[in-house]
Parts: C-alpha cells; sequence; structure tokens
C-alpha cells in the first residue's frame, strides 16, 4: 500500500464538518470546488498555504457533526493524503475509508506531532514518522477489509472488483 | 455473554446467531434513506458500480427537506437530480415539496421505520428512528449508494452504554432537556461508536415525540445510535402509522454495557447548551447574567413536532415576542402543520410576532430561513452550536427546548416559562 509525506496541519478537539466543510457550500458536490472552502470557518489560510500530500493531524473526535461526505472530499480534494487524530467520529471515519481517504487513529501522535512538522506514514505498517522531530508512532492498522476498501480507493471500486 | 437490544437487532440481520461488540458484519437492511444534500453525490457514486438500478425500490426513501423549496439554482439542480433518480427507478418513497417534512420526522410518521428494522440514511440524525425500537444510523453518501445498489451495509458490532431512566419530568421539562443533561454529563464523544440504550421505568414518562427527540441527538455525544425498549406507546404510534411489520427485540439480562447511568427525570431542569459545544450545557437556573438574543428558531428533525409546537404555543399565548427579536416557526411535517392549523397553534405564533415556514432544515445548518450576522445569537430548538453552523463564524447558538426557546423570544434574552409573568 502507499505511503503518505508531508507538512502538518495541526488542529485541536472537536473538529466537526460544519468548519471542515460549511453548509452554506454544499449546493455544490463538486470536489474541486468544495477543496476551496476546506477549513475556512476555523483557519482561514489552510487553502492557501496546503501543497498535495499535506497531512492533517488533530486531537480527538475529529469529524464529528454531520454526515455529509462532502467533509472528507473537500479534505482529499485539498490535496491532503493523511489525516492522523486520537480518535474520528463514526460516520467521519467510514466516509474516509469508503472515498479512500486514509486516516489514521494514533493519540501519542496526534499528541506529540506540531504544526509545520515533515510527517512519514506508512499504511502497510502504521507506522508514523516525525522527519522533524526524528519521533516514531505505531498507529491503530485497519482491519484487513478495510485496507481492502482504502486500496481499492473507495468502497465503490472495492464493491466492482469483487 | 448476552447481548444488547442493538446487537440482537444486528445478529438477526446478519442472520447471525450471536454478535460480539468489535465484530465486523454485513446486514441486511429495511431501509436506506437520503436528503437532497447527501443523495446527489451517492447517486453519482451509485453509477460507477456494476449494478442494475436499486436493490429495492420500496426500501428506499428520498426526502428533499434541506435546501427545499429549492433556495438556489445550484439546489434546484441538486433536487432535480434527485427527481429524476427517483423517477427513473420507481422509487415509492419519494417526497415532493408539498408532502415532504424534515425526514426524521417524515419516515416514522409515514410508516416506513418500525421497532426491529435496520436502517441506514445519509444524514447524522438518522439515530432518530430508535424511539421505536429500531437499529437506525447516519451514514455517508458512499454508504448510501452501496445500500441503494446492494441492500446491504457492513457494520462493526458496538459495545452500549445503559442510560437508567427513573421518576418523571416536571412541567416545562421535556426530551430536549433529557438529551442536553446526557451530553452535557459524557461529553460529545462520551458514546464514540456506541449504542445508547434507554431502558427503565421512567420511560413511561416520556412521549413520543421525547423519546423521537433523545434518540436523534444520540449522534451529539458520538454515539451510533440510540434505542429505546418497544412498549405499549411505542406500539400504539406503529399502528396508527404502519402497516409494516414490526419485530421486539429486548436485551438478554446478562447483556454486557460498557457503562451504565441513572436518570431521575425528576431532578431535572430546563438545559441550554452555550456555545460551541453541545455539551456545553447549563441548567437554566446556573445562568445569572443576561444573555440576550437576537432570533430564536423553533421546528429541526430534533423539535419540529406537535408537542414541540403546543408547548411553544402555551407559552406564547397571549404574549409577543421580544421588540427586534426574529422568532422563526418551522413545523416539521405537512401533516404536522395541517395538525398545528387545525388546533390554533399557528394564530398564536403569528399573533405573537412570530413567522411559520413551510418545513425545512434551512435555518438548523445555515442554508436559509434565518441566517445569522456577525455577533448575533440565537437560542435554538436544534442540534448543532457549532462555529459558524447558522451562520456568521462570530454568532452564537444557544441549544433549548420548545419551552425555553419559546420563553427567551418573549423577554428577548434565555428564559425559562416560569420565569414570565
Amino acid at each position: 500500500m502507499k505511503a503518505a509525506k508531508g507538512t502538518v496541519f495541526k488542529y485541536g478537539d472537536n473538529v466537526d464538518t460544519d468548519v471542515i466543510i460549511p453548509a452554506r457550500y454544499l449546493n455544490s458536490s463538486d470536489p474541486a470546488e468544495l477543496a476551496t472552502h476546506c477549513m475556512e470557518d476555523i483557519d482561514k489560510d489552510f487553502v492557501k498555504k496546503v501543497q498535495k500530500g499535506d497531512i492533517m493531524v488533530a486531537t480527538k473526535n475529529f469529524g464529528c457533526g454531520s454526515s455529509r461526505e462532502h467533509a472528507p472530499i473537500a479534505i482529499k480534494a485539498a490535496g491532503v493524503s493523511c489525516v492522523i487524530a486520537e480518535t474520528f467520529a463514526r460516520i467521519f471515519y467510514r466516509n474516509a475509508i469508503n472515498i479512500g481517504l486514509p486516516i489514521i487513529e494514533c493519540p501519542e501522535a496526534a499528541k506529540g506531532i506540531d504544526a509545520g512538522d515533515v510527517v512519514e506514514v506508512n499504511f502497510d505498517t502504521g507506522i508514523i514518522t516525525d522527519v522533524t522531530k526524528g519521533t516514531t508512532y505505531k498507529g491503530q492498522a485497519f482491519p484487513e477489509f478495510m485496507q481492502k476498501i482504502i486500496a481499492a480507493e473507495g468502497l465503490v471500486n472495492y464493491i466492482n472488483e469483487k | 455473554m448476552g447481548m444488547t437490544m442493538t446487537q440482537k437487532i444486528l445478529a438477526a440481520h446478519a442472520g447471525l446467531e450471536k454478535v460480539e461488540a468489535g465484530q465486523l458484519i454485513e446486514a441486511n437492511l429495511d431501509l436506506v434513506l437520503g436528503n437532497d444534500i447527501t443523495s446527489p453525490v451517492a447517486i453519482k457514486e451509485m453509477e460507477k458500480m456494476k449494478v442494475d438500478g436499486v436493490f429495492d425500490k420500496d426500501k428506499i426513501a428520498l426526502v428533499p427537506d434541506h435546501f427545499v423549496p429549492n433556495k438556489d439554482i445550484k439546489s434546484a439542480e441538486h433536487c432535480k437530480c434527485v427527481r429524476e433518480f427517483a423517477y427513473r427507478n420507481e422509487i415509492t418513497n419519494y417526497f415532493e415539496v408539498g408532502e415532504m417534512g424534515i425526514e426524521h420526522a417524515l419516515l416514522p410518521e409515514k410508516g416506513l421505520t418500525v421497532a426491529g428494522d435496520v436502517i441506514i440514511g445519509a444524514d447524522s440524525h438518522t439515530c432518530t428512528y430508535g424511539a421505536l425500537g429500531a437499529f437506525s444510523t447516519g451514514v455517508g453518501s458512499t454508504d448510501m449508494a452501496a445500500g441503494m445498489a446492494t441492500g446491504k451495509a457492513w457494520f462493526k458490532v458496538p459495545s452500549a452504554i445503559k442510560f437508567n431512566i427513573v421518576g418523571k419530568p416536571s412541567k416545562w421539562v421535556s426530551g430536549k432537556d433529557v438529551i442536553l443533561h446526557i451530553i452535557g454529563m459524557i461529553g460529545v464523544d462520551g458514546a464514540l461508536y456506541k449504542s445508547m440504550e434507554f431502558v427503565g421505568e421512567g420511560i413511561k414518562n416520556l412521549t413520543m415525540d421525547d423519546r423521537f427527540t433523545i434518540a436523534n441527538m444520540a449522534i451529539e455525544a458520538g454515539g451510533k445510535n440510540g434505542i429505546f425498549p418497544v412498549d405499549d406507546l411505542a406500539i400504539e404510534y406503529m399502528k396508527e402509522h404502519s402497516k409494516k411489520t414490526y419485530t421486539i427485540y429486548e436485551a438478554d439480562e446478562d447483556a454486557v454495557y460498557d457503562e451504565e447511568y441513572t436518570i431521575d427525570l425528576s431532578t431535572l431542569r430546563p438545559t441550554i447548551a452555550f456555545p460551541h459545544l453541545p455539551e456545553n450545557t447549563k441548567t437554566i437556573d446556573e445562568i445569572k447574567e443576561d444573555i440576550k438574543i437576537d432570533q430564536v428558531v423553533i421546528g429541526s428533525c430534533t423539535n419540529g413536532r406537535l408537542d414541540d409546537l403546543r408547548t411553544a404555543a402555551e407559552v406564547l399565548k397571549g404574549r409577543h415576542v421580544a421588540k427586534g427579536m426574529r422568532c422563526i416557526v418551522i413545523p416539521a411535517t405537512q401533516a404536522i402543520y395541517m395538525q398545528a392549523m387545525e388546533e390554533g397553534l399557528l394564530k398564536t405564533f403569528i399573533e405573537a410576532g412570530a413567522v411559520v415556514s413551510t418545513p425545512t432544515c434551512g435555518p438548523c445548518l445555515g442554508g436559509y430561513m434565518g441566517i445569522l450576522a456577525a455577533g448575533e445569537r440565537c437560542v435554538s430548538t436544534t442540534n448543532r452550536n457549532f462555529v459558524g453552523r447558522m451562520g456568521h463564524v462570530d454568532s452564537e447558538i444557544y441549544l433549548a427546548s420548545p419551552a425555553v426557546a419559546a420563553a427567551s423570544a418573549i423577554t428577548g434574552k434565555i428564559s425559562c416559562p416560569c420565569q414570565l409573568a
């Protein structure tokens, strides 16, 4: 499976789907358009600064609130290669897997990694490396069938391949 | 080790005699739901699947309710996409403007959700149907697409938290106060990935509308579902509304729970969630300062039902909203709207200086019909008070019951009906 490497954008507890993509933009379902408003209610600079491959790190209950799949879609379309959090809200967790946005639960990494650090994630092993600080963490590995969904880049491809 | 009520429903739908917390299963679905925001994404995903249409045209419900009547051209395009898909696939339960309502009030009213069902909906408040003893949970659009195509969904079997409900609530305390109290106690991730199972002798003192409100906000504690045992009141509701066969599941006596809490309804007070999380709760007695309010919203999938409107009307009857107050009342379905009209509730609202809208989710998620400007405050009977949820990022939402919302509309500050002259 793939690996991710990029610069970290760091957020706190309970980042909700309303701030990830405000409902006023949900009259569109175009990933590129959604990406231009990603995180704007808590971090106006995110879309200006984000580079393809960058990594999002947050503490507990990331993605709480609405079931809008537009939230992981916006994050993925903005170029983010992986989201690391202490915990994820359950609907966001499903949605991210289903659309092929890699996410990984790791409380220690979520606390230890800071904004601006360069971080590498190996999805096969769950090993997260903070290249800037020289630290490594072991993230929660996915059950096998979820790995297959992520490897297929989403549930639709997975069902088609089955 | 026994199974919880949720686990029993899931086991039956997975064709298994027994399931355990943490087990991954594939379950057969009794209903798949989507709205005008989530369905277009699901439809696009389903078209990529190698399938011939939907698994069962009678087991899909499509309810445009978030931005309807269409608020702008883009929303109109989304609704058109859903409408055309519904016609193309001959979906039985597509609800057009004029027959639609807010999905989680509409589906039980139409008899589409009954005890023992497994239901997924591409809307987080799908957990509402647990009030009738169904397992129902919110998912995203891709899960909805897969559900529509295959009639199945994968689940990780949840563990559960047990809430033992005892006592009788006092006047002006309703289901909203119960669930806000619980979220305040366990936090917005207190039930993450878990079932919230409500049991106990106090449940008989909760109306069906109270139970819908409580199950509806299980997601606000991070819960996978909220569920009530099926008693005479629930059976009566299903007999009145549905022709579907229901199945009653009960938790085993030796079922294991991660945590257990006792909630004594007689001790609860009107409860308000302060910005910007539903867990930031205070009782009305803990609010010492005057919190000035610009707008009140009474409605939504949480509190737009008949009990809610009756309570609000009881408070507003013979009174008038404060000068400068915008009070927006939204009956959740056409049937509720009609009944409210026949009971004279709409007249009471209008005489009190409130506006009454057609059913829509509009203001709850900052869509339209009551957007807040910078610095404005709203007391709302809705379910989320996140930053920017109802408009400007510098606006504030205070979540409360219809009783508190109506009283606050009159005084122009957060108030309880018990404080009115």
